[in-house]
């Protein structure tokens, strides 16, 4: 039965948990009741309001048409005087009466103002010239008034207090800003980030900063002159801002009789502590003691309440862990949990720059975040704000916490404008991912999918991941498919390949018939199935056409336009001139638009129609370079040691051999190599998926898990070796190690640090758990079953196997039949 | 989801398609990916991906859906919508009568 649901409150959290109630079909009429004559707006942006970077317009969550839409009744202005909990009504102060089933109390907090003379002018509340900053009117008040004045004081220099002060700079030339205790925001930085944080504001914005400062007295008689402290300064100005804190509105509530002590006392339902059908939720809510005056727990709380409010029996509030991350009057600054070590073992790690403004510190406890404090950068917040919400343990090199060494700079979803292009392969902007959040899609995967976002070279994912977790108000949900090794069969890497094995599943449908509930096949996957299968069975591996890539049915690389590439094999990028002379001709006789070096060093015919290229193959004869496919690449090399100065190795014939040995390779993501002759590294050995570079004395150090495409790494030596012979031994067993154990599409710049070189030397070096012969084997029968494919160039493998499918040429029209 | 009208019209054998592939007919000035599903059945749709032109009929598919070969953006077979943000493609009546392909209603 339709139940009559009351919402005292109609700011951020009443509407939010409003709305999550609407998105689980709560069988429920609403009314709501709210102070201000509005429908419900962002109250955190009121400082980008009085900044001026914001128009009122913009900062409504939800407008009057919203609620009429949902069929909400909104009576906005109108203030409950009482709730009667026995007969079940709330009674407003014009008299009128409204029953409810089940009432949600969500007043929300006041502005605090100190004690302190002549702030209240008898007749007409605050003195003219002093504003609270809370409401929109309070800040539009704020804007007339200042602008036909010259001098401010913001009494409070915490959050609001500092982005009144710098919103403020926008109407009048002079801002003083006084804070009662001595350094800003006590309560989020240490004394340390505190200074830090004042200079910022006094050299970069210009704002006068005083601590210490108690303000006692508001000086003037028809209008501000000025403001009195404690010690007797007189701080001239003719504008005061209070923003000295926020008390949660529960005067109402505790006259009704409901249980307040600092706010309104709640169970983990949220439910009023001892009532079955009055909940609060938002900053008037006490929750296991606690009151949250930030958005994200709040919204956390809405969530737990609709869910419960609409039948979910099993759910429950536990506390938010509290983290702030923002530009605080345009500095930047992050805080979450302790701001000073509490034990004698609390690791606390420090960086601190004060030239540049720059001041972080971690503590640490027992491998465990569990307090930071960032000024001047905020680059590693979202980072660390995740590892100190899920508390996982962090890695050993400390100063990745606080540096990005060498990696992409984390850009802060929130700063970020609409317009701004996050994914720039397939040009998708933060504007386009926030409204597929918006039209439902709440996991980073399914953001991914829709918007394509993330799914050109990847370097953008973890960008994408904080902006669909901010959109989503703090966390994005979890993708029960996140585990999955492809997206179509539910199972991760290592329980797909024991039931691959388990049911000799060959063939790519035959796992999709035997492994996924309802045999549904899926076409996302199938590379990646292809590519797994042809690793664990080689030449048993059951192949079908329609799992192949385009690239692997015609043997060449698609192309923007449709046409493919071709690139005939050149190992090592070593060639002859009867090669060149054969390639230059073929290029000749098909016309090619572009004949092009590539960058794993060989000779790129571009622009070929799909029809000619059997044609051209079978003129070429010669093998092609695998330029496709998730599969081993190529081995660049430099000169090496035959004809180079410096050169103290062979590194062309060690390339040719590697390349020779491991061509064609399948694995979860590219395997791009290079051997160089010295460590001048011509052949740029130290960013590929594995390196070799020669050094002097006859050794060969191989590094791993290096990159110089979307991601730049140098890869980490994983041991020095004495013989050619070792290289290529040990190169086969990394490459199997890392084809059975990483994630399809995971390159080894993750692999390695994921699995960690040190591990990955114990078991393909050091062999600690006895499955180097194992990974040798795999390897060996992997080698033993190449195929050229290009052997079927002459003769189609299937009918129309290269017709064109794109209208680079006009086809003949098809005779009409009747 | 468009559903273009066109006039009824034999356009090959069965067997110019291999099961699970598609290939590229021109009919009526109109260029048509038809593809060949697994269990047998067609699917016509037009040939050209809207995001940046590519092949539909090199591209990917399974029951359902078909992905280009490009930039892997994805369709369902059945009503042309984008799976992935980007507008719909135009779907063709087809159907299998005998062991030719036809086209249209």
């Amino acid at each position: 039965m339709t139940q009559r649901l009351v919402v005292i409150g109609n700011g951020m959290a009443g509407a939010r948990t409003v709305e999550e109630i609407l998105a689980r079909n709560g069988d429920f009429t609403v009314t709501m009741f709210g102070d201000e004559p509005y429908g419900n707006y962002n109250r955190i942006m009121l400082s980008n309001l009085l900044a001026g970077v914001e128009t009122e317009e913009g900062i409504f969550l939800n407008d009057l048409s919203w609620y009429q839409e949902n069929g909400i009744t909104l009576n906005a202005g109108v203030k409950i005087a009482r709730i009667d909990k026995d007969s079940k009504i709330v009674i407003a102060e014009d008299g009128s009466a409204t029953p409810y089933d089940k009432l949600i109390i969500a007043t929300g907090s006041y502005s605090w103002t100190p004690p302190m003379k002549n702030v209240h002018n008898p007749k007409r509340g605050y003195h003219q010239g002093v504003f609270a900053f809370r409401t929109l009117d309070d800040t539009r008040g704020m804007i007339r008034y200042a602008r036909d004045h010259e001098r401010a004081v913001v009494i409070g220099g915490g959050l609001l207090g500092l982005e009144a002060a710098r919103g403020l700079q926008n109407h009048v030339s002079h801002v003083t800003l006084l804070h009662a205790m001595g350094h800003l925001m006590e309560r989020q930085l240490d004394p340390k980030a505190g200074a830090m944080l004042q200079a910022s504001v006094e050299g970069k914005l210009g704002i006068e900063v005083v601590t210490n400062a108690m303000t006692t007295e508001i000086l003037g008689k028809d209008r501000v002159t000025g403001v009195k402290l404690a010690d007797g300064r007189v701080i001239d100005c003719d504008v005061v801002v209070i923003a000295a804190g926020i008390r949660p509105n529960t005067e109402m509530v505790a006259n009704s009789g409901l249980p307040v002590e600092r706010g309104i006392v709640v169970d983990d339902q949220m439910r009023v502590e001892g009532e079955q059908d009055i909940y609060s939720v938002g900053e008037c809510a006490q929750h296991r003691g606690n009151l949250y005056g930030l958005v994200a727990p709040l919204w956390d709380q809405a969530k737990v309440l609709a869910d419960h409010i609409t039948g979910t029996t099993e759910v429950a509030y536990t506390g938010s862990k509290l983290h702030t991350k923002l530009k605080v009057a345009g500095i930047d600054v992050a805080s979450m949990g302790l701001i000073a070590p509490e034990h004698d073992t609390d690791e606390v790690v420090v960086y601190n720059e004060p030239k540049k403004g720059v001041y972080k510190q971690l503590i640490i406890r027992d491998d465990v975040l569990v307090g930071a404090v960032l000024v001047g950068d905020n680059s590693k917040a979202a980072s660390l704000i995740q590892a100190f919400d899920r508390g996982t343990p962090l890695p050993e090199e400390r100063a990745g916490l606080i540096f990005d060494l060498g990696g992409a700079v984390e850009e802060s979803a929130e700063d970020m404008p609409d317009d701004a292009q996050v994914c720039n392969c397939n040009g998708v902007s933060k504007g386009a991912i926030c409204g597929a959040v918006a039209d439902g899609c709440k996991t980073v995967s399914g953001v991914m999918d829709k918007t394509r976002a993330g799914k050109g070279c990847g370097t953008c994912k973890p960008l994408v991941q904080r902006i669909v977790e901010w959109a989503n108000g703090g966390a994005a949900e979890e993708d029960p498919a996140a585990s999955w090794y492809v997206p179509g069969v539910p199972m991760p890497k290592p329980e797909l390949m024991a039931a691959i094995r388990k049911y000799e599943l060959k063939s790519v449908s035959s796992v999709f018939d035997t492994l996924v509930p309802g045999a549904q096949h899926d076409a996302k996957s199938k590379m990646g199935l292809a590519s797994l299968l042809k690793m664990m069975w080689a030449d048993e591996y059951v192949d079908e056409r329609d799992a192949r890539f385009i690239n692997d049915r015609v043997h060449g690389n698609i192309q923007r336009d449709g046409t493919f590439s071709v690139v005939p094999q050149m190992k090592g990028g070593v060639t002859t001139p009867a090669q060149l002379r054969k390639i230059a001709e073929v290029a000749e006789k098909y016309d090619v638009p572009m004949v092009k070096l590539t960058g794993g060093q060989r000779i790129d015919l571009l622009g070929v129609p799909k029809e000619k290229l059997p044609a051209m193959w079978a003129d070429l004869d010669m093998p092609s370079g695998y330029a496709y496919a998730k599969s081993f690449r190529t081995v660049k090399t430099c000169v090496g040691s035959d004809f180079c100065r410096f050169g103290v190795g062979d590194s062309t014939a060690l390339g040719i051999a590697l390349e020779e040995r491991y061509q064609g390779l399948e694995g979860p993501g590219k395997m791009k190599l290079a051997v160089t002759g010295c460590p001048r590294n011509c052949a740029e050995a130290y960013v590929k998926d594995l390196g070799v570079v020669a050094i002097d004395g006859g050794r060969w150090e191989i590094y791993v898990g290096g990159a110089a495409g979307a991601h730049i790494r140098k890869g980490d030596l994983l041991t020095t070796v004495d013989s050619p012979e070792e290289v290529i031994r040990l190169t086969g067993r990394f490459l199997q190690y890392y084809r059975e154990n990483a994630n399809w599409l995971e390159r080894t710049y993750s692999f390695v640090p994921r699995i960690g070189v040190d591990r990955i030397r114990e078991i393909v070096v050091e062999d600690s758990d006895g499955i180097a012969a194992a990974l040798d084997a795999a390897v060996e029968e992997a080698v033993q079953a190449y195929k050229d494919p290009w052997k079927e160039r002459a003769e189609p493998a299937t009918p129309g196997q290269f017709r064109t499918s794109l209208p680079l040429t006009v086809l003949p029209q098809v005779p009409v039949r009747s | 989801m468009t559903i273009s009208a066109i006039e009824k019209t034999v356009i090959g054998s069965i067997d110019d398609i291999p099961l699970g592939e598609g290939r590229t007919f021109t009919v009526e000035d109109e260029m048509i990916a038809v593809f060949r599903l697994r269990d047998g059945s067609l699917r016509a749709v037009s040939a050209v991906c809207p995001h940046k032109g590519g092949p539909l009929a090199d591209g990917q598919i399974d029951n359902r859906v078909v992905v280009c070969p490009l930039h892997l953006f994805s369709w369902d077979l059945a009503t042309g919508c984008s799976q992935s943000g980007q507008p719909p493609i135009t779907v063709y009546p087809v159907r299998v009568d005998g062991d030719l392909i036809v086209l249209g209603e």
